[in-house]
């Protein structure tokens, strides 16, 4: 079992001020084997500090990242499964769904994960999917009116991957999993 | 070698009293007492010597009055066979020499107290009296010692008051005791030479404790109560301490008698003790001895709750407020550093007694002022760590800035740290902010904190290092500073927003390396707001400040500042949020301004290609969702938007945009915003492009096009 820890859009500091305490001792370090980031962290401080929960992490570029030098888009293997990875400004109409579809069949990726909405959705897409894990801060947003922060564990066995969604409402953590199962034939061809 | 010599002569002497002693003992195992006294004299005598140091007489002194314990039993027992005092003491007057004579009448004297022959009284003054005969200070200070030692557990209580007297005598011999010991003390300090004074002191040191004993005995005499304590125990200890004018005996009998005696003592007697301060030597180490007792005291406080309301009774707060006054008065030379600890422990203190008395707290940061202001600013790095720990003391006892913004002299000590101190402890008061989950309430609340952080939120007067400011640090603080403003919140909107234009104007002193770094939070706080306001009912309150619009021309005001200090990416970012929000608002003048000024950076600002793509398709993304736009508006944005695509400089970028435009023309709701005849348009431009594009496999962005076109005419 592989735990991989998908968020994003935490917009520290010009949208919050931290993760919820919440979040931050759920998040000790050695529990979790990558941690994959949609962007928009924005500074250094909160790079360095998801490198401690567990150094091997990936992040793509947000439009507020102070950090350049972060890819527009990543992709990566984990077990079974091929990760795509994008901070969903450059994907218009932010948060369409078809359109994001289509950056799954560019990437050629079993699962996408994308963020910018800052809502978590998981939506199962023509034999793959696609996550967005939400804001882990909560931070404001000009496409969503009612954010909670939110995050996503999901774990990797096989040719099956778990995707717990951890949400904070009303000061309490609630969690839902959804799975997934992966077909043994690969993705539709583009 | 003279340490050798040392080890030689006490090896010599402990030999001999080994040998005394051993004939001693046969004497008293057979009832011989004169012979008994004979070599319990010769045992004594090598106590005469004078070649060793005080540590080495220590030793020999231990063994030989080891050995003088079964000489103590046996004249008990021989007390018990009818023999009296007066036959012991004649017997003991053949002993040749003083010192060894007196080792024994003290050994006889101490059996005898508790006779019914002779009064305690009597024996205890002649005991006392006699030894002052050894005037060589190390060998009476021993003497005394010993007499101490063998009379303490026979001393007579002092009882109560009950026949209208108390029996004060052994109070009368330990205190005589104690000052003839003292004095003896004192007198070695003068002997020799002045280039052994340093060896002399060290010498001194070893035996202070024998010295203090006396203080320990009186601490635990039965009877010593408080009034005893402060009509006769404390005013003759300090009459000796302060008359002494020696600056060790001082300072180590100060202290002694601070711990030795208990607290609710001290409290009942501070205008005593405090008093005789000012009378010690100038040299005497002071804020040792004060903030022993401010210690004492404070842990007393914290420890029973019963005794808080006798620190009111006493106005101890004051007192001590005063004396440290008056201490640091009279001590002209007394270092920046010094002082600022000796009000660091008052400061301490009145937290643990009067944690809810705002204005002692404030009166004693008014005295550090008052006493900083004679020194000015501080280059001493000492001094500044003490007013670090100052300052840091009130924010770790009441864990909540607001509490410390109503301390009017606090941002005055602030004034007094060099600018890299005044930083870092801005930096822990922000640090206490965040950690607490301080919530800053009020623009007036919020004015008194930048007061204290202005260090870290603009230049000092007259000074812009920035050269020689680390680039991380510097963003670190900015960053801290950022993220503070999320904490600076009020629920009423009308207060909100006052805290929004107050934050403003102080951010706005920052200068063009803070500004990039400062502005976006606050305006994230605004378009929060702002939502808010929109959320809520229709403005109750008719107040010109606090409507979306007058928020919003806010922000205008504010973003604009940032493209003046060349931060055009994030300006243009931020402007796109502004537009977002005067479009929920159904604020359609506002939200074409902001497109404007966005349109205006993106043609004379971002010239970096890559830029662009990501403004480019910033503005189309943003465009895309805005549903406030008359149709005309609309047009004119979307049409520019179109126009931009086609100039990007590679032209994947340039198919991409111009197909990401074909949304423009598409909406969910609304007809007349469905232009097919445009989209196709767009869709067969992006075409044309992508043909051009010869070394680029057609595939993926065409087949993508033609997704899309799919998708379109779906619709």
């Amino acid at each position: 079992m592989v735990l991989v820890l998908a968020l994003g859009d935490l917009h520290v500091p010009h949208r919050a001020a931290d993760l919820p305490p919440k979040f931050k001792s759920m998040l000790v370090p050695g529990k979790i084997q990558h941690i994959i980031c949609t962007g928009n962290l924005c500074i250094k401080e909160i790079h360095d500090y998801l490198k401690t929960i567990c150094p091997d992490l990936h992040i793509v570029r947000g439009e507020f990242d102070e950090d350049a030098r972060y890819p527009e888009t990543k992709t990566l293997t984990i077990g079974q499964f091929k990760l795509g990875l994008c901070h969903g400004h450059q994907v218009i109409p932010w948060g369409d769904l078809d359109s994001l579809a289509m950056l799954q069949r560019q990437l050629d990726v079993d699962i996408l994960v994308t963020g910018h909405t800052h809502q978590f959705t998981a939506y199962k897409h023509e034999g793959g999917v696609v996550i967005n894990p939400g804001s882990a801060t909560g931070a404001y947003s000009s496409i969503n009116q009612d954010v909670n922060p939110s995050f996503v564990l999901m774990d990797i066995d096989g040719l099956r991957v778990v995707v717990y969604v951890y949400e904070l409402i009303d000061g309490e953590v609630k969690v839902d999993k959804i799975d997934f199962k992966k077909t043994s034939t690969s993705n539709s061809a583009p | 070698m003279i340490a050798d010599d040392d080890e030689k002569w006490l090896a010599a002497a402990t030999s001999a009293v080994k040998q005394n002693a051993f004939y001693m003992q046969r004497a008293i195992d057979s009832n011989n007492l004169k012979d008994a006294l004979k070599f319990s004299a010769q045992m004594l005598g090598e106590l005469r010597t004078s070649k060793l140091s005080p540590h080495k007489y220590y030793e020999l002194y231990i063994r030989a009055t080891d050995e003088l314990r079964s000489l103590e039993m046996f004249f008990r027992d021989e007390t018990a066979r009818g023999c009296s005092i007066a036959e012991l003491y004649e017997l003991v007057q053949h002993a040749g020499n003083i010192l060894p004579r007196l080792y024994l009448l003290c050994t006889i004297g101490s059996v005898y107290i508790k006779s019914k022959d002779v009064t305690a009284k009597d024996i205890l003054k002649d005991l006392v009296e006699m030894c002052r005969a050894v005037q060589h200070p190390l060998r009476g200070l021993f003497l005394r010692s010993y007499l101490a030692q063998v009379t303490r557990d026979k001393l007579p209580s002092i009882g109560s008051e009950l026949e209208g007297y108390r029996n004060m005598d052994a109070l009368e011999f330990v205190l005589q005791n104690f000052t003839e010991m003292n004095k003896l003390w004192v007198r070695m300090q003068h002997q020799g030479p002045n280039r052994d004074k340093e060896k002399r002191e060290k010498e001194r040191n070893e035996l202070r404790d024998l010295v203090g004993k006396n203080l320990h005995i009186l601490g635990q005499l039965e009877g010593v109560d408080l009034v005893v304590y402060r009509d006769t125990v404390l005013p003759r200890i300090l009459e000796q301490v302060v008359n002494c004018k020696d600056e060790l005996a001082q300072c180590y009998l100060m202290d002694c008698i601070i711990q030795v005696f208990p607290d609710d003592f001290h409290l009942q007697t501070l205008d005593v003790l405090l008093g005789a301060c000012p009378q010690l030597q100038p040299s005497v180490d002071i804020k040792t001895v004060l903030s022993g007792l401010m210690e004492r005291l404070s842990n007393y406080a914290a420890s029973s709750v019963e005794a808080l309301p006798n620190f009111m009774q006493v106005d101890a707060f004051s007192k001590l407020d005063h004396a440290i006054g008056k201490v640091v008065e009279a001590q002209v030379d007394l270092s920046a550093s010094a002082s600022v600890t000796l009000y660091l422990f008052l400061l301490k203190f009145t937290l643990h007694v009067h944690s809810d008395r705002l204005d002692y707290v404030d009166q004693v940061l008014g005295s550090c002022v008052s006493q900083l202001s004679a020194t000015g600013k501080l280059c001493d790095d000492k001094a500044s760590k003490q007013i670090v720990a100052f300052l840091s003391a009130p924010l770790e006892k009441y864990k909540d800035v607001v509490t410390i913004l109503k301390l009017t002299n606090y941002p005055r000590v602030m004034e007094y740290l060099d600018h890299d101190t005044n930083k870092a402890m801005a930096i822990i008061i922000i640090q206490s902010i965040l950690k607490n989950d301080t919530r800053i309430a009020t623009a007036d609340e919020v004015d008194a904190l930048f007061e204290l952080i202005k260090g870290l939120i603009k230049d000092f007067d007259g000074l812009t290092d920035n050269d020689e400011i680390d680039e991380e640090d510097f963003q670190e603080e900015q960053n801290s500073v950022a993220r503070l403003v999320h904490f600076l919140y009020n629920d009423d909107p009308e207060e909100m927003s006052k805290i929004i234009f107050r934050v403003r104007k102080h951010i706005l002193t920052g200068g063009p390396k803070r500004l990039p770094l400062t502005i976006p939070p606050l305006v994230f706080s605004a378009l929060k707001l702002i939502r808010r306001l929109r959320g809520g009912d229709e403005n109750p309150f008719g107040d010109d400040t606090s409507t979306p619009q007058k928020i919003l021309q806010l922000l205008t005001e504010t973003v604009e500042v940032l493209s003046d200090v060349s931060a055009s990416e994030l300006a243009l970012r931020l402007y796109l949020q502004c537009a977002q929000a005067a479009n929920d608002c159904e604020l359609e003048t506002d939200a074409y301004e902001f497109f404007t000024k966005a349109y205006l950076l993106y043609e004379e600002e971002i010239s970096d290609s890559k830029a662009q793509v990501t403004a480019l398709r910033l503005i189309i993304g943003t465009l895309q969702r805005m549903r406030v736009f008359s149709v005309e508006n609309r047009d004119i944005l979307t049409h520019k938007a179109t126009g931009y695509s086609t100039k990007l400089l590679k032209k994947p970028d340039q198919c991409r945009a111009v197909y990401e435009c074909a949304h423009l023309y598409l909406a969910e709701e609304g007809e007349n915003l469905k232009d097919g005849e445009r989209v196709v348009v767009c869709l067969k431009k992006a075409q044309k492009i992508a043909d051009a594009v010869q070394k680029w496999p057609v595939h993926p962005v065409v087949a993508v096009a033609w997704g899309l076109c799919l998708c379109m005419s779906n619709c």
